[in-house]
């Protein structure tokens, strides 16, 4: 009973639609950012490298090599506000539930192979 | 009105605040609540009302105790009193909801902490325990001295020792309430309550609300 209503609660947060996607991934998140008084969305794109947690409290990490070769990881709830969108742009095919070894590897060993 | 609530701890959860921060939740079931009696100054020397929480079967009461339920007309496992500002605006029988707090307002909240059993003082009292090297033997989680010497020859009154830790009464004051969901009896509490789930509170509004 205490479950359920915990639940129904945790449920009542949560976005209704939110796209399947898996660790290997590659994701576009538009994350709402506010700049002084006005609002606008931003980009992050990369692959994600870690899912954690279940329910609304669901969160996942999100790896992109920026310029000069630096690595940005970036978490996000999945069910918070100001995580505008999210797009599966490409499938990956990995073996492995955390893709931490990731960080130790750049260029083409980097790659994931696309999953269909 | 009256200052507060008997209820129940269901658990935790989040929810997202306005600006879409992370806001830790406690989930409370508050009343319904039963006034079981009213005390009034002529009769009893101060004012109150008696409320009543939780129906129980037959039962689970004494013959006395469902002698002094039988004006309300429920039987109820709990009763507390609560001071209230206007008690002949009461009387036995007369339910009170959640509707008695509102989204926003602090509040004091009573409950049993979790019993934790018979522990050492590193853990009931928070202290340091000895040094993990340099030869120690033995000393690792040990009090260190309990007094002086020849005066005073005893060990003074309420010095902190291993013993029994949790199971008391507990009051977390200025807790604020984040949501009233009225017809389901919750109140959504930032922070957290003592005690263990189902565990019975008192919800009480703030005594030193600033």
């Amino acid at each position: 009973m205490s479950q359920q209503i915990i639940a129904e609660i945790a449920s009542r947060q949560m976005k209704a639609k939110v796209p399947e996607f898996r660790v290997g991934d590659t994701v576009r998140i538009g994350v709402r950012v506010v700049e002084g008084s006005r609002e606008r969305v931003q980009e992050f794109e990369g692959v994600t490298i870690r899912k954690r947690g279940d329910g609304i409290n669901l969160n996942f990490t999100v790896r992109r090599v920026a310029s000069h070769g630096v690595g940005v990881e970036r978490t996000f709830l999945l069910h918070a506000p100001r995580l505008e969108s999210i797009t599966v742009v490409r499938r990956g095919k990995v073996r492995r539930a955390r893709l931490f070894y990731l960080r130790g590897l750049t260029g083409k060993a980097a790659r994931i192979k696309e999953r269909r | 009105m009256i200052e507060g609530l008997l209820g129940r701890k269901i658990g935790m959860t989040q929810v997202f605040g306005a600006s879409g921060e992370v806001v830790p939740v406690t989930v409370l079931e508050v009343g319904p609540c039963i006034v079981t009696q009213v005390r009034t100054s002529e009769r009893d020397g101060y004012e109150a009302v008696q409320l009543g929480y939780r129906e129980v079967t037959a039962k689970r009461l004494t013959k006395p105790e469902r002698g002094h339920l039988a004006g309300a007309g429920r039987l109820l496992r709990y009763l507390r009193e609560f001071a209230a500002d206007r008690v002949d605006e009461h009387h036995v029988g007369d339910v009170v909801r959640a509707d008695l707090f509102r989204a926003g307002q602090l509040i004091d909240v009573t409950g049993t902490s979790k019993g934790r059993g018979f522990q050492g003082v590193v853990r009931r009292h928070g202290f340091s325990g000895g040094p993990r090297t340099h030869g120690q033997s033995d000393r690792h989680r040990a009090p260190g001295s309990i007094g002086a010497g020849t005066t005073p020859g005893r060990v003074w009154k309420n010095t902190r020792m291993a013993g029994r830790m949790g199971n008391r009464r507990v009051t977390v004051q200025n807790l604020q309430v984040v949501e009233v969901l009225v017809d389901r009896n919750l109140l959504l509490v930032r922070g957290s309550v003592p005690g263990a789930k189902n565990g019975l509170v008192m919800v009480r509004r703030a005594v030193r609300a600033r």
